[in-house]
């Protein structure tokens, strides 16, 4: 713990140096009020974790002159923050983290948004996807265990995961067709709560984040087979015995030929300028380059991708085809759409 | 276990250190403040105050931050007794009660009656935790869907035929709240259901919101029609009355342990501390010599719920620290704290991080032993409130409701809503239906159906699921069991009336 701090104060300083520098070009818009962090989803998950975490490096390192309040409005599978922010527009002092529901809400219950009603400002990270077991059942690979479910009966294995309709359920619609055989699943409230459920051997398998589940594994509790992503990780801290992030294969290398990657990006209502995206793309950028930040990265395993402007943009349009792709087949669209 | 009280004996010299003392104090006065405003909530509160803690050692912000949480227990128990508004769903069940004797001028004694008691509670959940904490929470894994919605059946079913009204009219209620919980949406199919093309209504109805209106506006609404006499009036303010309220607890001791068990289970199997209150009381009411009278102001009935919900909070803690699950919303505020502080709950915190697991539970006792002195000294001033004239403490509590109301969601439908809640509540209570289950219903409705429904994926819509193991064939037999007592009892006592003339 005390490293962590000398190591904080040493970048703060250079840190400080890094701002300075390049003040004058960011200086043309500030705050003047309170910014409001709006959290599509409920306390203490994922999104609202990384959501808390930027408040208090931008806190800590006093990143911007005013203060950063964030705002859980978790109602509609999220819904209801996103329309919020929507209505809001031309309003800078508001922002949103985003989690996949930006693009399967609206599909799955037809509540009227789309990223496109909202100013894109930056892609933070993309955050991975595992498949984990009990580590007390005998597959220690995801061949052995894809291998299990095509000799039982459809529906036999139970996976879980986080919601209906989302991410968690597209990606088990994916895996079941690349195994061939149907599974149960079932939807928890949230990823914690799916990690503990298979601990307890209530369901078979899960794709939760890295985050949700490494205590776990770290613990010789769960084990994980493969990761939903095109290359390993890139994390060689030792998690359990000579494991780590970076010796987990990837789920198409086990013949799972399925990839998934969860959007954590930043939006801003409507309307607002050029000026006062930049100022927020300028705030991300140095938050990125905080030790506090890089650590939550490594815990999490996190893909480090970060996008602005144009590439952002070019890159939800993508996402978003996929996604209704995805939903599309697995009959997820609701009927308004 | 004797590993236990070395790492615990080491853990009370991190906490006792002067200046984690004087965080505690903080920190209880903050969430008693917290607690006493409605709609705050801990888990608000601890949000808030959250980033203020990145600065400090993790075991010093933990202590903050659980600090304000136990206040802000302490705290809800006085908006409950002195105004019939719970500011907590747990303290739900202390309204019953406890609003009765502030009424009859008992407010000094209520308040005393529940802030021991809660402590109680929470020092008996803390012995247990340090006793046998790895047990517990390999316990606590055993509980699938099945086993839960056992738990909540339970509670349900404990509360049928309890409250005076006819069984008819409990019913009835109890399914109105179960409609209101049911809006929003549907977490199993990722459906809205019920909400009308509304985007108001796609959160559905926060308990908190339906509570704050059914009882603290239908309240004021009904004392108005009664000619603008707040009836706890006559309060003799006693300097004494802690001490007074004391010498009568002793006597309540079964009620207590039975209370302090109730909470201890229902915290661990993670239902929670608002079953544990409603359950501690409906089994207090059953067992209690003086049962009939409860709902009119008897101290007992303030005991049994304040003794399991804290039992219960302070237990949700364990499986929290040992398997990363959060009981409850504050559980998952400072479960977000922990990872950020850099610390990973779960199986390997005890190991790896026993310093500041030890120094956390050290602070439950000596944070318990602070808060309970600061709240007890403050009895006297809060029971005083009651002799503002009610025309002027009336439109306090009125706008203090709306606040609270607003804070809940940042919504400003939501004030709205809260008022509507207060209408229903003043018909509802006029026609003589209970309040109770319906606010029972909309806070475990929705974890209820969504334990039933996972448990009828998984079995494959096989009933038999809850009977499958000797673990959930219990609960399930017990709660039947508890259902059906009204009848059983209903019958003995026919049969035995038949028998005695002949």
């Amino acid at each position: 713990m005390k490293n962590f701090h000398a190591l904080g104060l040493g970048t703060l300083t250079a840190l400080g140096l890094a701002a300075m520098s390049i003040l004058p070009a960011a200086a043309e818009w500030k705050p003047t009020k309170p910014v409001e962090f709006i959290v599509p989803a409920g306390t203490g998950g994922g999104a609202d974790q990384m959501a808390r975490t930027l408040q208090g490096i931008i806190a800590k390192h006093e990143l911007m002159s005013t203060q950063l309040i964030v705002i859980n409005k978790s109602g509609g599978a999220g819904g209801e923050g996103f329309l919020d922010v929507k209505n809001n527009k031309g309003n800078p002092h508001k922002i949103v983290i985003t989690l996949s529901n930006l693009f399967t809400t609206p599909l799955a219950t037809g509540i009227p948004f789309n990223w496109k009603d909202m100013t894109p400002v930056a892609m933070l990270a993309l955050d991975e996807f595992v498949l984990w077991v009990n580590a007390s059942e005998p597959y220690k690979t995801a061949q052995e265990y894809t291998a299990a479910i095509k000799a039982a009966p459809d529906g036999t294995f139970k996976m879980g995961g986080t919601g209906s309709k989302q991410e968690d359920q597209i990606i088990t619609v994916a895996f079941e067709k690349a195994v061939g055989k149907k599974m149960t699943y079932i939807p928890y409230k949230g990823g914690g709560e799916v990690a503990v459920q298979l601990v307890g051997g209530h369901i078979n398998s899960s794709v939760n984040n890295p985050i949700e589940a490494v205590s776990q594994w770290r613990g010789d509790k769960l084990r994980p087979l493969c990761v939903f992503d095109e290359k390993t990780l890139p994390y060689t801290d030792k998690i359990l015995g000579d494991l780590s992030w970076s010796s987990v294969p990837t789920c198409k290398s086990a013949g799972v030929d399925v990839e998934y990657l969860m959007l954590r990006g930043i939006f801003m209502p409507p309307g607002v300028t050029d000026e006062q995206v930049a100022y927020f793309v300028d705030l991300f950028k140095k938050v990125r380059e905080t030790p506090e930040w890089k650590q939550l990265m490594k815990d999490g395993a996190f893909n480090q991708t970060f996008m602005a402007g144009a590439e952002f943009k070019d890159w939800l349009t993508k996402a978003e085809a996929t996604h209704k792709g995805l939903m599309q087949e697995a009959g997820f669209i609701a009927a308004a759409n | 276990m004797f590993e236990n009280f070395v790492n615990l004996w080491h853990g009370f010299g991190i906490a006792a250190d002067p200046f984690n003392i004087l965080l505690m104090a903080v920190g209880i006065l903050l969430g008693v403040i917290i607690g006493v405003l409605p709609g705050l909530g801990g888990a608000n509160g601890v949000a808030i105050l959250l980033p203020l803690t990145f600065s400090m050692s993790p075991t010093s912000a933990i202590i903050l931050l659980t600090c304000i949480y136990w206040g802000a227990l302490f705290g809800g128990a006085i908006t409950s007794v002195l105004f019939n508004i719970p500011g907590e769903p747990w303290s739900v069940a202390t309204t019953f009660d406890g609003h009765p004797m502030a009424r009859s001028g008992r407010a000094g004694e209520a308040l005393t009656a529940a802030f021991t008691s809660s402590f109680v509670g929470a020092f008996v959940a803390i012995v247990m935790i340090t006793m046998i904490a790895p047990l517990v929470a390999q316990f606590a894994l055993r509980f699938g869907p099945a086993e839960k919605f056992a738990v909540y059946f339970l509670a349900f079913a404990s509360f049928v035929g309890m409250s005076k009204e006819p069984p008819a009219k409990t019913v009835v209620s109890m399914m109105i709240g179960f409609a209101l919980a049911a809006v929003g949406l549907d977490m199993v199919t990722g459906q809205l259901r019920l909400t009308f093309g509304s985007e108001e209504l796609l959160n559905g109805f926060d308990f908190l919101i339906a509570v704050i209106g059914l009882f603290g506006i239908g309240e004021i609404l009904l004392t108005m029609e009664e000619g603008l006499e707040f009836r706890g009036k006559a309060a003799k303010i006693d300097a004494k009355v802690v001490w007074h309220t004391w010498k009568t607890l002793p006597k309540y001791w079964a009620t207590s342990l039975r209370s302090c068990v109730i909470g201890c289970w229902m915290g661990i199997t993670p239902a929670g501390a608002t079953p544990a209150s409603f359950m501690a009381y409906g089994v207090a009411k059953r067992v209690s010599k003086t049962g009939k009278n409860f709902g009119n102001g008897e101290i007992e009935g303030v005991i049994a719920p304040e003794t399991a919900a804290h039992a219960a909070g302070t237990s949700a803690m364990l499986p929290m620290l040992a398997l990363g699950v959060p009981g409850s919303p504050t559980a998952a505020v400072l479960l977000g704290g922990l990872l950020i502080w850099g610390l990973q709950p779960g199986p390997m915190l005890f190991v790896e991080q026993s310093e500041f697991v030890w120094g956390l539970i050290a602070s439950m006792y000596l944070g318990n032993i602070v808060g309970l002195i600061l709240v007890l000294t403050t009895v006297p001033l809060f029971a005083s409130i009651l002799r503002i004239p009610f025309s002027i403490i009336a439109p306090v509590i009125l706008v203090i409701c709306a606040i609270g109301a607003y804070t809940v969601n940042n919504n400003v439908f939501d004030v709205v809503m809260m008022l509507v809640f207060g209408v229903i509540g003043y018909v509802l209570k006029k026609t003589n239906y209970p309040l109770a289950p319906l606010v029972l219903a909309i806070v475990l409705g929705d974890s209820a159906e969504e334990a039933f429904r996972q448990s009828l994926l998984g079995s494959a819509g096989s009933l038999s699921v809850f009977w499958s193991t000797p673990l959930v064939a219990t609960i399930m037999g017990i709660g039947l069991l508890a259902g059906v007592w009204p009848l059983i009892s209903n019958l003995i006592s026919r049969v035995r009336g038949v028998a005695q003339p002949a």
